[in-house]
Formats: C-alpha cells, structure tokens, sequence
C-alpha cells in the first residue's frame, strides 16, 4: 500500500509537471509565431503596410489552424521530453556506440516524429509566411502545341524546398539531441525562482536557436544542391505535377544564391528550433525545481513521504535526486530542519532519522569508492581492461597517455611471398603502436584487438617465425620501449586458436585483418574517445556532491546543534568513508585521460556539465572533509579512526590538500 | 558616527607597532622584540619590477604605415577593434569602396556613436577604456602593490605586484612561489578559496584565473597548467570577486557587465543574474554566515541578493543620508551595519574599511588629498562591540614611515592574541601591526562570527531587511 503511494506519487510529479510545461509552451507560442510572422514579412520601405498586413495576418483564419497545428506539435514535444529526458547521461565509449544508440528502433521512432513535426511546422511558416511558399501545387502553362496552352499544375519548389528543410532540421535536432546529450537534465549550483531562471536563459536559447539555424540552413542548402533532384521529382511523379522548366530550378547554385530564400530559410529554422528550445528549455526549468520533503511526520500514512524513506527509495531515480538534492539545501540553510534530523524518536529514544540519512548517503559514496576501485583495479594490472560492460570499457593506459596517437597500419616493404607479407602486415599492426616516428589518430585496443595483435607468449608467435620477423621483432620492442612512452602492452580477446590451423586460413585471416586495419572508417568507428571511461564513471556524481555536501553541512552543524550527540556515533565511519573515497579519486585522477579537461562548448543547448561532474565531485569531497576538519579542529583526534586516515586528516588540518 | 577629532594625535613620522592595553604604540621598551609573530614583510620597489608592455595600440606609432588591400585592412580592423573599427576603416577609404558602402557605413557608425555616447551619458565609466576602468574600480595604487590577500585559514598571503606576477608568501618557509600566466594581466582582485588550501582566485583584465597552488610543492614557478581559465563573453575587466563561505561558488563582476557571474569553479559553468539598472557592478562582498551578498554599482544604487534563491532587493542612495536614516529605523544588527560602512565610506572619504574577524577592531582607511601636503591617507582604528548595543569607539591612527601612505589593508583572519593588520604602503613595503586585547567574545566562549551568523541562522525563515520593518 505504502509502496503503491510512492509510485502514484512519482508518477504524479511528472504529469503535473508537463500539463504545466504544455501550458506555459502553449502560451508563448502566439508570441514566437507574432514575432515570426513579423520577421518573415519585413520590408524596410514601406513600414505602416507592413505593419498592417501582419496585424490582418495574425487574425487570419489560416494562422489561427497553424496555430492549432504548433500546439499539436509543442504537446508532442513535451511528451518526448517526459519520455526521453534522463538525468544520468548515457556516454557512448566508441562511435560505433553511438552509432548503434542512433539507430537504435526507439531513436528511429523519435527522428521519424521529429522529421514529421518539422515538416508540420515548415508548412505552418510557409503558408503564413505566403507569396511563392503558400501551396505546393501551382496553376503553369503547359507545354502546348501552336496556340492551345492547357492549363496545369506544377510543382511548387519553393514549398517542397521548405518541407523538406524542415524534414532535415528535425532529424538534426533528433540526431543533435543523442550527440549532445540534449535530453540530460543537469542541475544548477544555485536554486533561482523559475521566472527569474527563464528570464536569464531566455536570450541564450535564441542565440543557440539562431544559430543552429543558420548551421542547418548551411547545411540542408548544400544537400538539397547535391541531392534535390531525387525528391523533387519523387514527388512530382507521385504527385503528377509538373516541373515548370521556364522557372529556375532550385537544386543550382543560381536558384540557391537567392537573399529572400535564405533569409525566410533561416528565419523559419529559427522559429522551428526556437519552438522546441523552448519547451526543453521549460522542461528542464520545472524538472529541476526543488522540492521539500518533510523530515518526519506525526501521522503514519505519510511517513513514506519523508526524506529518510525517499533517500533509501531506489526504484524511481528522479526521487533519489531530489530527495538528495533536499537534503544538500536544509543541511545549509535550514536550522529547524536541521534539528529535526538530530532529534530522537518519542518513544524509545533513537536517531532513526540521521541514522537512515547518514546510512544512505555512506552507502552512496562506498558505492562509489567500489565503482573506482574496481576500474583501477581493471585499468591498472598490466594495462589491460578486463572485460566490463560495453558502455564502459576504458582505454587502455598504454595509448592515452599523449596527444597524439600512433599510426596503425603502414604496411611493411617486405618483398616475397603472399605469407611473409601478410604476416608482416600484421606485425606492423602489433608493432606500429610502439613505432614512434608515424602517428594518425587512428588506433585503439579495440582495433588492434579487431586486427588480431598477438602477445608475445601466445602460441602464435612462436609458429610463425620466419627469420626475417624474428630479427625485426626483438629490434622493434627494444627500440619503441626506449624511444617512445607506449610500453608493451599485450591486449586480451587476441588469443585465437591458431596452433592447428593450416597455413592458409591463417594467410586469410591475417590479410582480412591487415585489410580491416587499413580501413580508416572502420578504424574511425572503434576507436575509443578519450575521456568517456572517466565521463562513465562519474555519470551520475550529482547524488555524490549532493551526498557530501548534506553530510559535511549536517556533521558541521552537529558541532553546535547536536543536543544528544546523535552523529558523534557515526563520526568515525563518516570520516574513514570521505578518506577513502578521496583516496580512490586521487587515484582516478592519475589514471590517463581522467584529469584532462573538456574543450567548452560554444553555445549548444545540449547540456555538457556531465563532462566536468569528475572534477566538481573531487571539490566537494575535498570541502566536505575541510568543512569537518576546520570545525571539529582538535577534536578529531579524539574520533576512533585508523592511523592512516588520521595521517590524511591531519594533512587537512594543517590545510596541505 | 563619531567625529575624528576624539581620536588621539597621531604621532607623525613614526611607525605604528602595535596596541598593547589600549594605546598604540610606535615605539618599544628597550629588550622587546619588535615583531612576535614570524610572518614575512616583504618589500617592493618600482624599479625592480617591470610593469607589462605598453598596450598593442600605442605601439602602432612606432611603425611606418604600409598600404595593404582593402580586404586586409577590414580583416585586421574587425579582429582589432571589432565592428567600430571596420565600420571606421570602410568609411576612411571611401575611393576604393562602392558609394552607397562607404556612406551607410558611415551613417551606421554615426548611429552607434550616438548610441554609446547616450549610454555613455547615462553610466559615464563606459566611456572609460579597459586599463581606465581597472584603475577605477580597483584597490589599485601607484605603488608596486596591485593586491594582497592573506589565505582565511592559514599564515599564508598572496600579492599581486607591478609586473603582474602574484607572489605567494607563508610563514616558516623561505619558498615564494611565483605565479604567472598569459592571461593574467591588471590583477584587479585576489581572494583565497575558503574551505581549501591551495586554490587562489585572481581577477583579470580579460578572465578569471583559478590558481592551484600545491601547499607542499617547493617549487617557485608553478607551470601554467596549475590554472584554470574561466571566461565568459562580456564579461572583462573583471574587477571584483568574491567566495561564498562555504567555497562552493565564486561570484565575479566587471564594471561593464549588468550581469555578474555565479561560478560553479570545479564545473567551469556560470550562472549569469542579470539586473538592469546600474550599468555594471563593481564591488561584491559575502556576508560571513553566506546568507547574503552586497552588489554595488558605478551609479547611486546597491543590491543586497540573498542567496538562497537568488532575489535582490534594490537600495537606491543619493548620498548616502536617506540611507543612514533608512537603517536607523531597522533593527540594526552587525552585519548590516558593516554593509553601510563599506558602502558607503567607499563612496565619500573613505577608501576602504576592513573588519576583524573577532569584530573587535574597525580599520578605516582615510583617503588623503593629493595636491595638499599635510593631508596624507591614513588609517584609522576603531573599537567595536557588538553586544548589548552596538558601540564604536576610537582607538587611534595606524601610521607607516615617514612618506608612505597606506594603500590597502586586511585583518589576519585568525590571530590568537587579538588581531592584526596587515598594511601594504605606497613604498611598496608590506607591514603588520598587531592589537593585542582579550576578546570579549572569547570570555563568552563564543565566537563573534558565530554570534554574526546566528543573527540570521535560519535562512528558511530569512527575510530582506524591508520586508523585515513592513
């Protein structure tokens, strides 16, 4: 029953949330469709007729149908963003990731919806921007013979032209949204009312909707330039309408080169992109409102309700991070919270409250350590990864340490048979790592383990030994351990069983391996992206900071607050947890790759805080344990830790971190 | 307020030592040792340091004028000097451009003169060039001090000098690391992150630089890479900074920028809170239990934000009284009070105030007049207690060597005997003067930066002063 309550509730935290985020998206959109219709019609010369046409315009009965059509297409936005939004980033490892996370069936549906809803909304702006956009057909003059000149209906270009931008706009915004992550709903480091919130981020939204306007523009010009003619005269076939052949043909650089064309292409893409902005925008506003929980309640039936029930509540996550988030703001600034969290139970007298918080928030960040731990553990035994979940296989330590990565695949000189040069195509895959003097972006363990590199030890390598590979070999190991920082690293996954195989399957394999390897796009595909291990691992460290930052406040205020000495009991345990962990991070942090920082986005609307949430973790740990260290001061030598954790913490007390 | 002729005479030409049982002393008993506490006072010259070269502008002069293309000078107008210069550059070379060119850019160019110099108009420091506004609305001196920041936890401060270099100095330790960056030029501010020991945030001409300075490395020249760049379109110079108490965020303003900057540091993200009105801010300043934050503009008009969702209630103040006679009718408490005194002694005579952090003593620099001979800045101290009324009383003048004058000045943020005050002079000479009392506060077993932050404990229940007297 009391789980059932729980559910309902969660369930009706979003479906409040999206009535109230389509209505605000509903409301302002005659503002947006006012000031397109505007835009659309502006001429500089004659000012009053403009003015006029547009006020006549906006009563217009065709406006007001597209008006319905928008809401249509905002109510369909928002249920998206309710289905799509996710508050820990999915961090694609490789591209062929995310390749497969964009063809995967329910981003189709969503590209395909978005691709409709654009040209839904395309229409809207032609039609209301009118003149040569308004319809698709249009009345021409036949080709006729001597005088008689049927009259017929011909392809409007200009209208399909607009359609099909709007097509390709809304599969951009879908693809963008998985590239950038734009349906990641990150939380601010200050609480601001939502108007205030919209307000500020108000102008950023046009800016961005301007400019992926003017990108898509750009971009959908020089397709529609390569590739029009397909559509063009799909739709005409399908259609049976003709091509008028006296006008200019819009798929050339004259018909494209056309001021008015671009101008209401970009400015209908502004409109589109701004329409959905918006509505993300909202979302992301209304989600990420705190929200309150009360303490402990007097009545039973809402004692599911309470922060301490929603803290260790671990099916619906939304709940987990505003119950956490909760907990970070009374711990700062609320005193009469507070106190409730240090009170005791009426009867029996227990700290049932900072018990079941301080619980969930060490087991919170002991997940954490253990989540690191075994990545180290995985990175650190020989460079090599151990087999972990596809999302979060690491690169290995060897090939990231520099900017620049060597070059796979220079195939070696070597004159003879079809064996010895195979062989040597493989071996300068397993050896062109370690060669220093060439270098492409184009390598990876995955790649390398694609192509078959072989350890030392496997049985492989003592089968083929031709002499002339055995000379090189010692030679090239030798010289790329001294010359250059990539040390030998044997990979895993590698050990094929070729101790029977005949000669000439392993010819084979060897020259589709050597083939494969010199593919740029395979390679291109599998190679790994720096960072995305480190972005995986600390995906979701919102809950952590929060988790610090409720604990840290809570102990500090325990100093002073604390009638009964409720916290004192878990002190010992808080404090060894924080060291631990702080000793795991600093740890993460030397693994290669984890500490380089991310370029900044220019202005996107896809949200990147994912990319830096490692090094704000790492801040707050370090001012959760200064805040405990800098109140309790003396006092901590009193708190039953073990040796070592004191040695850490008195670094912090003598400020040294 | 209380009128500056109570104060005693100071003794002229004579340092100020120290305070021992009310009095401030010059000079010692023979057989005591000058300075008890072992921090570092060092000292610097003009000479020896270089000031950065002279902006690209100027040094334009100093080349022969070569004729390039058209397309060249536009492109090298546009990167110098933005849409002005290539608006000015298509105008200036009317014969080679087409006619109606030359002539709507001039009439756009009119047209934005006339704008900025209505904007202008209305907030006259945008009329002021970057270097000008720097040493506007900074601490900034004609001495080889740019800043000074003592570290809030340890016996540690940084200083900005002359040549644009910080330099780090701590006690018990001879190493002075020496921090320097491309981007850091005009050091305008320098402020410690609270909660952590290394991380120190200096204010630039063109950014924000985060330096990590490892309290355990020995070494002298920390690599640029120990800093982080944070900038935001817009928003340069910089010219004030402030950590939240808790160090969580950093808030930034420049004069030419509505809007100031909340940074989440670690994240390299800003949240911009924009307010029209003022054109600009210029000085920030935490409250010590980071409830609220004071926000002053170049126009008669302040903002006091609370910080707990981020509103702001405006106070208008023309000069200064209506003001004053506001917070007389309010309940003053403490901490408003030291609101109204670095408000508004930074608008009239005083330069600057600083606070203990006890709130026992009241620094207040007096700013002098530069053409009079006998009217040299000077410090001067008041006691201060808090409870049961608030009581301000003189205590004396702090005075350097004869000739220098003090530039900027900053409490210990933890002194055991008392407090001290640290003065940096116009001869480049960094100096400490300690007070030494027993606190009041220390009697109680309370600290007055508890007391302080009790005031406003509870934020839920948190109201700005208005709605505090409605």
């Amino acid at each position: 029953m009391a789980a059932t309550a729980i559910y309902s509730y969660a369930w009706l935290v979003p479906l409040a949330l999206w009535v109230l985020l389509i209505a605000w998206s509903v409301l302002l959109l005659p503002v947006t469709a006012a000031v397109f219709v505007l835009l659309s019609r502006f001429s500089l010369f004659h000012p009053i007729q403009w003015i006029s046409e547009c006020t006549s315009l906006l009563t217009a009965s065709s406006t007001i149908f597209s008006l319905v059509v928008l809401c249509g297409v905002v109510l369909i936005t928002g249920l998206f963003n309710l289905e799509f939004y996710t508050l820990v980033p999915s961090i694609p490892c490789s591209r062929m990731a995310l390749l497969g996370t964009v063809l995967h069936p329910r981003q189709c549906v969503h590209s395909l919806v978005y691709c409709t809803m654009g040209m839904l909304v395309m229409w809207c702006a032609s039609v209301t921007i009118g003149g040569r956009y308004s319809t698709l057909g249009i009345p021409c003059r036949g080709s006729g013979f001597n005088n008689c000149i049927p009259v017929v209906t011909c392809l409007n270009e200009y209208h399909l032209f607009l359609l099909l931008a709007g097509a390709f706009m809304g599969y951009s915004h879908s693809f963008l949204g998985v590239v950038q992550n734009m349906y990641y709903v990150s939380f601010q480091p200050i609480q601001q009312y939502k108007y205030p919130r919209f307000k500020g981020c108000l102008p950023m939204v046009v800016k961005c909707s301007v400019i992926q306007s003017l990108y898509s523009a750009r971009n959908f010009a020089a397709l529609y330039f390569f590739f029009g003619y397909a559509p063009k005269t799909w739709i005409s076939s399908t259609l049976h309408l003709q091509i008028d052949s006296s006008l200019q043909p819009l798929d050339s650089l004259t018909g494209l080169l056309d001021f008015s064309l671009l101008y209401h292409l970009t400015i209908s893409g502004t409109f589109l992109y701004f329409t959905w902005y918006l509505t993300v925008l909202l979302f992301r506003i209304y989600v990420t409102e705190a929200y309150s929980f009360p303490v402990q309640s007097t009545f039973t039936e809402d004692a599911e309700q309470c922060l301490p029930k929603v803290l260790a509540e671990t099916n619906t996550l939304v709940m987990k991070f505003f119950a956490l988030q909760d907990l970070a703001l009374l711990s700062q600034h609320s005193l009469s919270r507070r106190l409730e969290v240090f009170c005791l139970s009426q009867p029996g007298g227990h700290p049932h409250n900072w018990n079941a918080i301080s619980r969930e928030c060490l087991s919170l960040l002991s997940e954490l350590t253990q989540r690191l731990v075994a990545h180290q553990d995985a990175v650190a035994s020989n460079g090599r990864v151990k087999s972990q979940s596809a999302s979060s296989d690491t690169r290995s330590a060897s090939l990231s340490s520099s900017g620049k990565t060597p070059r796979l695949g220079v195939p070696l000189r070597t004159p003879g048979s079809v064996f010895k040069s195979s062989v040597g195509g493989v071996h300068s895959a397993l050896t062109a790592p370690f060669t220093p003097d060439v270098d492409s972006p184009f390598s990876s363990p995955a790649i390398r383990r694609l192509v078959g590199q072989q350890e030392p030890r496997s049985p492989w390598f003592g089968t083929v030994q031709s002499p002339h590979i055995m000379r090189r070999g010692p030679k090239l190991w030798s010289a790329s351990t001294g010359s250059s920082r990539f040390t030998v690293i044997p990979l895993h996954g590698l050990e094929t069983p070729v101790n029977s195989c005949s000669c000439h399957t392993l010819n084979c394999s060897a020259q589709v391996k050597s083939f494969l390897a010199k593919r740029v796009l395979i390679v291109y595909l599998f190679n790994k992206l720096p960072e995305a291990s480190s972005q995986a691992l600390f995906a979701d460290s919102q809950v952590h900071i929060w988790a610090l930052q409720g604990l840290s406040h809570l102990v500090a205020a325990s100093f002073s607050e604390d009638q009964f000495g409720v916290v004192q009991t878990t002190l010992p345990n808080i404090l060894s947890c924080l060291v631990v962990l702080l000793e795991a991070v600093d740890r993460h942090f030397k693994l290669p790759h984890a500490s380089s920082k991310p370029a900044r986005a220019v202005c996107r609307m896809g949200d990147s805080t994912y990319k830096t949430l490692r090094f704000a973790l790492r801040a707050a740990l370090k001012t959760a344990i200064y805040k405990i260290t800098t109140t309790f001061g003396e006092h901590l030598n009193a708190v039953n830790i073990s040796t070592e954790h004191r040695k850490r913490l008195q670094q912090f007390l003598e400020f040294k971190e | 307020m209380c009128s500056l002729g109570v104060f005693p005479a100071p003794v002229t030409a004579a340092q100020t030592l120290l305070e021992r049982n009310n009095e401030l002393l010059s000079a010692l008993h023979p057989g005591e040792h000058p300075q008890p506490c072992d921090l570092p006072s060092p000292q610097f010259t003009r000479d020896t340091l270089k000031g950065h070269s002279r902006p690209e502008s100027s040094s334009r002069s100093a080349f022969l004028d070569q004729r390039d293309t058209l397309w060249m000078r536009s492109a090298g107008a546009w990167r110098d000097a933005g849409l002005y210069g290539l608006l000015d550059e298509i105008t200036n070379s009317a014969e080679e451009v087409p006619r109606f060119l030359a002539v709507g850019s001039a009439c756009v160019l009119a047209l934005l003169r006339w704008a900025s110099s209505f904007h202008g108009s209305l907030f006259p420091h945008l009329t002021l060039s970057s270097d000008e506004m720097v040493a506007e609305f900074s601490q900034m001196s004609d001495s080889a001090l740019r800043s000074f920041a003592w570290h809030p936890h340890t016996d540690k401060f940084a200083v900005a000098l002359l040549d644009d270099s910080i330099r780090i100095y701590k006690s018990n330790s001879s190493a002075t690391p020496t921090l320097k960056h491309r981007c850091q030029r005009s050091v305008c501010a320098l402020q410690w992150k609270p909660l952590c020991g290394s991380a120190l945030a200096v204010a630039c001409q063109s950014c924000l630089l985060i330096w990590h300075v490892d309290p355990t490395s020995l070494s002298t020249r920390p690599s640029s890479g120990c800093a982080q760049v944070l900038s935001h379109p817009g928003h340069s110079p910089i010219t004030s900074i402030a950590w939240s108490p808790t160090g969580s965020l950093l808030v930034s303003a420049s004069p030419v920028d509505t809007a100031m900057m909340v940074w989440d540091v670690a994240a390299e993200s800003a949240v911009p809170l924009q307010r029209v009105g003022g054109g600009g801010v210029t000085y920030l300043s935490w409250s010590p239990d980071g409830s609220r934050l004071l926000a002053a503009t170049p126009s008669a008009l302040f903002r006091v934000w609370e910080t707990r969702m981020w509103t702001c209630e405006r106070w208008p103040c023309l000069k200064g009284s209506c003001q004053v006679r506001k917070l007389r009718k309010l309940s003053i408490t403490v901490f408003e009070l030291m609101y109204a005194f670095i408000y508004f002694f930074k608008l009239t005579f005083f330069s600057q105030t600083s606070w203990d952090p006890r709130g026992e003593r009241l620094a207040v620099l007096l700013k002098g007049d530069s053409q009079a001979v006998n009217h040299p800045s000077v410090i001067a101290v008041f006691k201060t207690r808090s409870s049961p009324v608030f009581e301000l009383l003189p205590c004396g003048f702090v005075m350097g060597e004869a000739g220098a004058e003090p530039r900027f000045m900053q409490f210990h943020p933890h002194f055991q005997h008392g407090a001290l005050l640290t003065v940096c002079w116009s001869d480049g000479r960094i100096s400490h003067v300690p007070f030494y009392f027993s606190s009041a506060g220390l009697l109680g077993g309370d600290s007055p930066q508890q007391a302080l932050a009790s005031n406003t404990a509870d934020h839920s229940s948190n109201k700005l002063y208005t709605e505090q007297i409605s």
